[in-house]
């Protein structure tokens, strides 16, 4: 039987959670196995509800399941939150000393959940404590592994003579993680590696949590049996990373050219920005060591205005933002839509409006991107479906920006960002560079930079480059560049500009505008990060003998209308899915096929879709049971 | 050695209202790129909105002509990218203190290589006339309905305040000071502000030509005006920091801001403060990427045959398995 399971761990924001799920995610990998892990947490820094699942298989897996098969809890609110999620033949792992901890002693349980949580347990004649609600579990067959996680401290503190470390209780998250492995049956020494890779900028550190990992994890193996479901190495293709959404697109960048980054710090995309900074010189083949600038700007309009300054004297540069940023940057970007500046702004959505959920997942600006500042100008948004994805698409976008010179939105999101997932390790000598009509010397001095050309593209000077010398304007200008309210001109210029979007579209390889999964008669549409969870859903529905089609868009601006009628043409349903509220791919299907979408899934808890939830929702339509509007709930 | 100055003045028709001041500033910005001798592919001028904003097509070198309040940003970029250009960025006061004031004070807070003048009216003059950021209180101008009810911003204390590490003011009519401010301005290493004060003829009837020239106020023997203008060099004035001790930096501070609140009937124009033991930006990015400046942005290789030459295994090997 095919292994594949999920272990969740949470505590306190500032805990040492990540961390943790890193350890235990390394030690996975290292042994082999596919990992799919993903973070949730608040708005907060220090003390909220934070977690990570982390899904681990021996096949591929792309995306979260419904349900743990085994919890690591130290402190209460994890129980709280997550005890019922967990699989009637699945395990918790728990800090004992929990077991009287009442509902009313935890702060940070809103009352929603409190109200939610306290009707339940009534219901179930339990008290109102962390004890009532591991009988709940226990009752339904969940294995129960209550351990003092605070006297092996002790035990440590004083078998390593340092009596500091009884108080340290961030290693509480090194001890559950090494007692999980324990009873998961990895073998120690891959766990040892995964927290010495953890903490390798700091030697004492690691050398500290070694010890307590290993410990913990033969106090785990001496004193319980392998758990029922276990993990095994195995043998796998040694091309693999261990990698994270933000860190795919940051890569991509580097590889690309990209030489010049301006941001504003915001969740879930300054982590890139931030990523790049600390890996801001490198090599360069036969060259002079390279770098890239990475600016914290004051705010998000500053950023995109560096930007467009940077872009101006042909170095490849970028931002990256989130939707409150993309809003206050979209009337720069009508600039560099009419002075056909090629940027490229990496848009890592997460749930609005407004802050909205600033730390969740949402699918929320498509539309928004599509349609972002005023006047009619041209733009690229172009979609990623996931981490590998990310880092090719972040290469590309640089090309469609040059070659067209234009703006492009590189749609990217929380989901994907916060996902850390064992990829085949990403090849750079796939990405090719264009950098279209670029100009790199003029020999004489009649150069205009918006001089007419069949395709719309003119050739592109450069600041500082000799002859090339042009003028730009966020007014209507002329063919040098100055300002001119000429009617003729205008309709030169506005032609000229929306020339460029069809070449776009005639000129982008198919393949790289939609990805065809497969059509059948029940076709699934989506566009992004469910990327993972419908292929998932896809392969479970097979095992039941339902065939689903799947069509990806991943260039959504312009819309590649002709290629995905005629791909859907055949198709009997057609079946929107995406993370957000009013079905923004849907909108635009309706528009530009000769019909409507027939039925539409559709979440937008803030939480991602797991494959689970994706398979029961598809399967419901098939069978003729589900209403037109399907809408995904499942997550804490 | 000085270029030709007509090589730096574009054949495009200047639309600015007849006696604008805005004929001296652009004057003078094309004197001192002539004077400097600066290639005129080595230039840009970048400029906000409003009526200052058309000045980059009327220098014939790079010319960009950004958004509302947000000139400094683009121009920082530029900069940053391409550090062998010399970069001039021009814009209202409106422009630069009112809609891109935080851009203003974290400009200084850089310090980047570059040079920032502000054509200080007092009004909005492409919109008629509304009152900027620096009409005074209680003023009523030509086209304002009532009196000014804000307070106006000090432009100079501002500059100081937010770290310009060159700070100086220059009048539109007298173009040769101007001009020699700007030649300061640009050889200045880290980043210059010149506050120019600029009357516009149409819509501020009261900040005008005559008043700078205290034509409103006789002496009441000779019966001759008393201009409010006049050259802090002239009053032996030393602006400089000389030594990199907070002693000295306080003085020159203190004294550089007490000099921008003097209005109504003594204006003083020429360098408030200039402070060379700041590092400018590219130092401080120099300091973590040592090739820099010998390597920008601007000019790094990234690409053979249409191949990525960039290194990334370092990266993707710390990420292995």
């Amino acid at each position: 039987m095919a292994l594949d399971l999920t272990w969740v761990i949470g505590g306190p924001q500032g805990g040492g959670v990540e961390s943790a799920a890193n350890i235990f995610a390394g030690a996975c990998a290292g042994c082999g196995l596919k990992i799919f892990g993903k973070r949730e947490y608040y708005s907060n820094i220090k003390g909220e509800h934070s977690y990570f699942g982390v899904r681990v298989s021996d096949k591929e897996i792309r995306s979260n399941v419904i349900g743990i098969t085994m919890l690591a809890a130290f402190d209460a609110e994890t129980l709280f939150r997550h005890v019922d999620d967990v699989h009637d033949d699945g395990a918790i792992v728990y800090e004992s000393d929990l077991e009287q901890v009442k509902t009313d002693e935890i702060p940070t349980l809103d009352k929603p959940f409190k109200e939610r949580l306290e009707k339940h347990l009534s219901s179930k004649n339990k008290p109102l404590t962390i004890q009532g609600a591991l009988e709940v579990a226990k009752e339904r067959g969940v294995t129960l592994y209550p351990i003092s996680f605070k006297t092996i401290l002790s035990t440590l503190a004083e078998e390593m003579n340092n009596p500091t470390i009884r108080g340290m209780f961030r290693m509480l998250n090194v001890l559950s993680v090494s007692v999980s492995i324990g009873l998961l049956g990895l073998p120690p020494d891959t766990l040892l590696r995964s927290v010495e890779k953890i903490f390798s900028s700091k030697p004492k550190i690691a050398e500290m949590n070694k010890h307590a990992a290993n410990y913990a994890y033969n106090y785990a193996t001496a004193k319980y049996q392998k758990f029922k479901y276990h993990l095994s190495p195995i043998q796998s293709n040694s091309d693999v990373i261990l990698v994270q959404g933000f860190q795919s697109t940051g890569l991509g960048k580097l590889a690309a050219g990209c030489r010049f980054q301006s941001y504003y710090p915001i969740t879930p995309a300054s982590d890139e920005s931030v990523f790049l900074e600390s890996n801001e010189t490198f090599d360069v083949e036969n060259n002079r060591p390279g770098s890239t600038i990475i600016v914290q700007t004051e705010d998000e309009i500053s950023a995109i205005g560096m930007l467009i300054g940077a872009a101006l004297t042909g170095a490849r540069a970028a931002t990256s933002t989130s939707g409150p940023g993309f809003s206050l940057m979209a009337e720069a970007l009508g600039w560099a839509g009419i002075n056909e500046v090629p940027i490229v702004v990496t848009l890592y959505q997460r749930s609005g409006p407004s802050t909205g959920l600033p730390t969740r997942h949402g699918q929320d600006d498509l539309l928004f991107a599509i349609y972002a500042g005023h006047g009619d100008f041209p733009r690229i948004v172009y979609a990623s479906g996931d981490i590998e994805e990310g880092f090719y698409d972040a290469a590309e976008c640089f090309n469609f920006a040059e070659t067209f010179q234009m703006p492009v939105i590189h749609m990217m999101d929380k989901f994907i960002a916060s996902t850390v997932a064992t990829v085949k390790r990403f090849d750079p000598t796939k990405i090719t560079i264009e950098r279209g009509k670029l100009l790199e010397k003029i020999n004489d001095d009649n150069y205009k930079r918006f001089t007419p050309s069949e395709d719309g593209i003119s050739p592109r000077s450069k600041l500082g480059l000799e002859n090339g010398i042009f003028w730009n304007t966020g007014d209507e200008s002329d063919e040098q560049g100055h300002i001119s309210e000429d009617p003729v001109n205008r309709m030169y210029k506005m032609d000229k500009r929306a020339k460029k979007i069809e070449v776009a579209l005639e000129t982008i390889p198919k393949e790289d505008q939609v990805v065809n999964h497969g059509i059948s008669d029940f076709c699934l549409v989506s566009w992004g990060s469910t990327k993972g969870p419908i292929l998932d859903a896809i392969e479970m529905l097979k095992k039941d003998n339902y065939n689903v089609g799947f069509v990806q868009v991943k260039l959504l601006h312009p819309f590649p209308q002709d290629y995905v009628k005629s791909l859907l043409k055949d198709v009997k349903t057609i079946i929107d899915v995406e993370a957000n509220y009013s079905a923004q791919l849907g909108t635009l299907l309706n528009e530009n096929l000769d019909r409507k979408v027939d039925y539409y899934i559709l979440k937008y808890t803030g939480r991602a879709m797991t494959c689970t939830e994706l398979y029961e929702s598809i399967k419901k339509i098939i069978d003729g049971k589900a209403e037109k509007r399907q809408v995904l709930s499942y997550g804490v | 050695m000085a270029s030709n100055l007509s090589d730096y003045k574009t054949e495009v028709h200047n639309d600015w209202c007849p006696g604008c001041g805005d004929f001296g500033i652009v004057s003078a910005i094309q004197m001192a790129l002539a004077e400097l001798a600066i290639p005129r592919h080595k230039a840009a001028i970048f400029s906000g909105v409003g009526c200052s904003g058309k000045t980059s097509h009327y220098v014939n070198v790079y010319g960009v002509h950004t958004l509302h309040g947000r000139v400094m940003t683009f121009a920082q970029g530029a900069k940053l990218a391409n550090p062998e250009m010399t970069i001039v960025a021009a814009g209202g006061d409106g422009d630069g203190l009112g809609i891109g004031a935080g851009h203003f004070v974290a400009a200084g807070r850089r310090n980047v290589d570059m040079t920032y003048i502000i054509f200080n009216n007092g009004v909005y003059g492409l919109t008629k006339g509304q009152a900027s950021p620096t009409l005074k209180l209680g003023l009523k101008t030509k086209s304002l309905p009532e009196p000014n009810v804000n307070q106006s911003v000090n432009p100079i204390a501002l500059a100081i305040a937010s770290g310009f590490t060159f700070v100086a003011r220059g009048y539109a009519y007298d173009v040769r000071q101007l001009k020699d401010l700007i030649v300061a301005a640009i050889k200045h290493r880290g980043l210059s502000f010149l506050d120019v004060l600029q009357p516009c003829p149409t819509y501020n009837d009261i900040n005008t030509r005559d008043w700078f020239a205290g034509m409103d106020n006789l002496d009441e023997i000779t019966k001759k005006p008393r201009p409010r203008i006049y050259k802090l060099e002239d009053t032996g004035y030393d602006p400089v920091v000389h030594i990199d001790s907070p002693e000295e930096e306080n003085e020159k501070l203190t004294q550089a801001l007490i000099k921008s609140n003097e209005w109504d009937s003594k204006i003083p124009t020429g360098i408030f403060y200039k402070n060379e033991m700041i590092a400018p930006y590219d130092e401080r990015i120099g300091d973590r990427i040592p090739n820099y400046l010998e390597n920008p942005p601007a000019y790094q290789e990234i690409s053979s045959n249409g191949k990525s030459i960039t290194d990334i295994s370092k990266i993707l090997d710390s990420l292995q398995i």
